[in-house]
């Protein structure tokens, strides 16, 4: 299983997934958030949502120095915080922007695909699927 | 509140020394909770009785409250100043990023004083101040594309608002707005000429990080409870589908929608404006404010040809909702849904509170019609109800201050009524142009009475509409209700929580809320800061000339058939007198 961004098209940027990733660990606030979204230049034009997609070789793990992220049945990592050193190397490797800081740990927070935003994006803009084989966008 | 909780620093900016600190003021957020509570503190502390709204020393504060970041609807920030529109209280509320940001930011409000020597702007990143310089994005046309450019030039996109002003705060049009997000704004009493008036572009806010919680089990299970709450609200629905917009036709159909400056109640045209025909033909896109679920923000596409050349096309993306589509549509008798939106998204750029601007203008054409205002006095500029050219020409000749009349109209209808006459039909109240509300009584009688002289101070539309088209009760009676929901909801403008969700943050629910933010009150106990807030914002006021006895009632709203309608000005007067008798004394 993993997230999947069914249609950033229906997001209204309320960024109430935001909030519920940080409430998963039993806090407010968005710092531990591992979803991230934004407009794509202005509201009007439309809001992009980042999160981790959950790639199957993912250059995030390639470039740890140290081992931390280890790789996750369905795609993408897990990141064993007591191996991190916080260098932020795996941040600069994602293309996709989709690793985040947590600067109150000094520890990159990587979305890990339980699908607890989901359940609350009042739009259906989230879901937590089976990774599909890629199709093309006309048909999904 | 909790002991740690980042809410409670205050930023303090002084403008005209670049200098800027944070102090803990546990005090006041303990005490107050945050927003208007906090904020009309912060602001009796930093302003004097008598000083000049414009002047450098006067105070600008934002707040927000501890609901902010912890739950649903928790999404406003208030701003107060000394109003340069009516010469008491400044108090605007908006949402966008804007409150989320300042609270994760690391800081509960923020205090400016001093002004910019040269145009600036501030950018706040973690609860700290940066001074920018603006100079090149003064006087530029477009409100929106000065946001741009802040945009482009600072870092944190999502985690961040930004505060804006247009051309008509940098003129010091007393009814400027400051805009967030593009799309939301701090509309009415004029913090835009504040902002103007210390050459303070915009302030941009950002930070992100995690706010503890008394019991995080409770936390998520009462975070649970409000959500469900507000996505199956019926109310949550309607503000989601058709928006506030969807309030135009009913209005016209009870003959409530003011309608060329509240000649009638009912406008013919409704239709053409309402809410279902610019969600079918125009609605491009929804947006929220951070943490609502509901988004209620409605975005329209308007596809416009270029006269010049064949096929080609801009298309602009423009806000409604239901007040900006009385006061530039109704009320100026336009009938064309395209001229509307197109007067609203000029309305926007240049940085104009739109609710004062239609009402202005709506004055201005009849004192035309009636020959009190002449083509000489406009500089040629002809308005008439109906048609858009003129109107279009308007917001633009009261932005530019481009003569004598316009600078008297960019002071407020009051203030042009009081010039060339027409004051029994300049429809503004306290000092402040109406809502779109021509329901009766209860709504006039709120817009006078509410300390921001707002429709939402106590929503005096619904009580005509629910209650007193049943039959008139005793004005003192009315003027307790009125100023009972008032009370009400300095709570809800303090934690700070969005007013349409005032049906799901019941007392018994807010007080639950609020023991998760560290607060463990009684009823009795929120109801009595209720009343402190209320009356510290009611001793601002008279502090700063605000007189019951000087409230004017233009007699066209005794004319006009209204919702209900049967009420005369003895009427009104035996309220507010009613009224004036509890606020301008100490709680007894």
């Amino acid at each position: 299983m993993r997230l999947s961004v069914v249609d950033a098209e229906r997001c209204t940027g309320c960024q109430i997934c935001m909030f519920a990733c940080t409430r998963r660990l039993g806090y407010a606030g968005m710092g531990k958030t591992a979803i991230h979204v934004k407009s794509v230049g202005g509201m009007e034009h439309g809001l992009s949502v980042v999160v981790c997609r959950a790639c199957q070789d993912p250059p995030c793990a390639k470039v740890c120095p140290e081992d931390a992220l280890v790789l996750r049945k369905g795609g993408g990592v897990l990141l064993n915080p007591s191996k991190c050193i916080g260098c932020g190397l795996c941040q600069q490797a994602c293309i996709v922007s989709a690793i985040f800081w947590d600067k109150e740990a000094e520890k990159p927070i990587i979305c890990m695909h339980c699908g607890y935003c989901a359940k609350y994006c009042p739009h259906g803009v989230l879901a937590l699927e089976e990774r599909r084989e890629e199709v093309p966008d006309a048909v999904k | 509140m909790l002991s740690n909780d980042p809410l409670a620093n205050v930023l303090y900016v002084d403008l005209s020394k670049k200098h800027s600190w944070v102090e803990r003021r546990e005090d006041l957020f303990g005490k107050y909770f945050g927003g208007a509570g906090v904020a009309i503190q912060l602001l009796t502390e930093n302003c004097p009785a008598g000083i000049d709204p414009l002047a450098p020393e006067a105070p600008i504060v934002l707040a927000t409250g501890p609901l902010d970041g912890l739950f649903p609807l928790g999404s406003k920030t208030v701003a107060m100043f000394k109003s340069p529109h009516t010469g008491n209280l400044g108090e605007s509320h908006a949402g966008g990023r804007s409150a989320v940001a300042i609270r994760m930011s690391g800081i509960g409000a923020i205090v400016i004083t001093g002004a910019n020597t040269n145009p600036g702007y501030l950018s706040i990143e973690e609860g700290k101040a940066y001074f920018r310089d603006a100079t090149t994005l003064w006087g530029m046309s477009s409100s929106v594309t000065a946001g741009r450019i802040v945009r482009q030039n600072e870092s944190s996109a999502g985690l961040r608002s930004i505060m804006r002003i247009g051309r008509a705060g940098e003129n010091l049009v007393t009814y400027a707005d400051v805009s967030t997000e593009t799309y939301r704004h701090f509309g009415r009493l004029g913090m835009g000429a504040v902002f103007g008036s210390k050459k303070l572009k915009a302030v941009v806010v950002s930070g992100n990080r995690t706010l503890e919680v008394a019991d995080k089990v409770a936390y998520q299970a009462l975070y649970d409870e409000i959500n469900t709450a507000a996505v199956s609200s019926p109310v949550m629905k309607k503000y989601h589908d058709l928006g506030t917009a969807e309030n135009v036709q009913p209005l016209s159909a009870l003959g409530g929608l003011p309608t060329r400056n509240v000649q009638a109640g009912h406008f013919e045209s409704a239709e053409a404006i309402s809410g279902e025909h610019y969600a079918e033909h125009y609605l491009g896109r929804r947006l929220a404010c951070s943490h609502c679920p509901v988004a209620c923000i409605h975005i329209a596409a308007l596809r416009e040809p270029y006269q010049d050349e064949a096929y080609y096309y801009k298309t602009t993306m423009i806000s409604y909702d239901y007040e900006p589509i009385y006061a530039l549509g109704s009320m100026l008798g336009l009938s064309n849904p395209e001229q509307v939106l197109s007067l609203m998204n000029k309305v926007e750029v240049l940085g104009l509170d739109a609710m004062s601007s239609g009402v202005c203008l709506a004055w201005a054409t009849e004192a035309m019609e009636k020959g009190l205002v002449t083509e000489q006095d406009t500089g040629g500029l002809k308005l008439e109800f109906g048609k858009a050219d003129g109107y279009v020409a308007g917001v633009e000749a009261i932005t530019s201050r481009s003569n004598e009349f316009w600078r008297t109209l960019g002071r407020g209808v009051d203030a042009a009524a009081t010039r060339y006459g027409g004051v029994d039909f300049a429809m503004a109240f306290g000092g402040n142009e109406m809502p779109g509300y021509h329901t009766g009584p209860a709504g006039y009688l709120g817009f006078m009475l509410g300390a921001r002289h707002s429709h939402l101070d106590n929503a005096g539309y619904a009580i005509d509409q629910k209650e007193l088209t049943k039959g008139l009760i005793p004005a003192e009676q009315l003027a307790q209700k009125l100023m009972d929901e008032e009370r009400w909801r300095q709570v809800l403008s303090s934690l700070t929580v969005c007013f349409f969700a005032r049906g799901i943050y019941t007392p018994e629910l807010t007080l639950r809320a609020l023991a998760a933010a560290g607060y463990n009150l009684t009823a009795e106990q929120l109801a009595a800061t209720a009343d402190d807030i209320y009356r510290a914002k009611f001793a601002f006021k008279l502090a700063n000339g605000f007189d019951f006895n000087k409230l004017t009632i233009p007699h066209r709203v005794f004319e006009t058939p209204a919702v209900v309608s049967g009420f005369d000005e003895e009427y009104m007067r035996r309220a507010i007198a009613f009224a004036a008798g509890q606020l301008a004394s100490p709680r007894g």
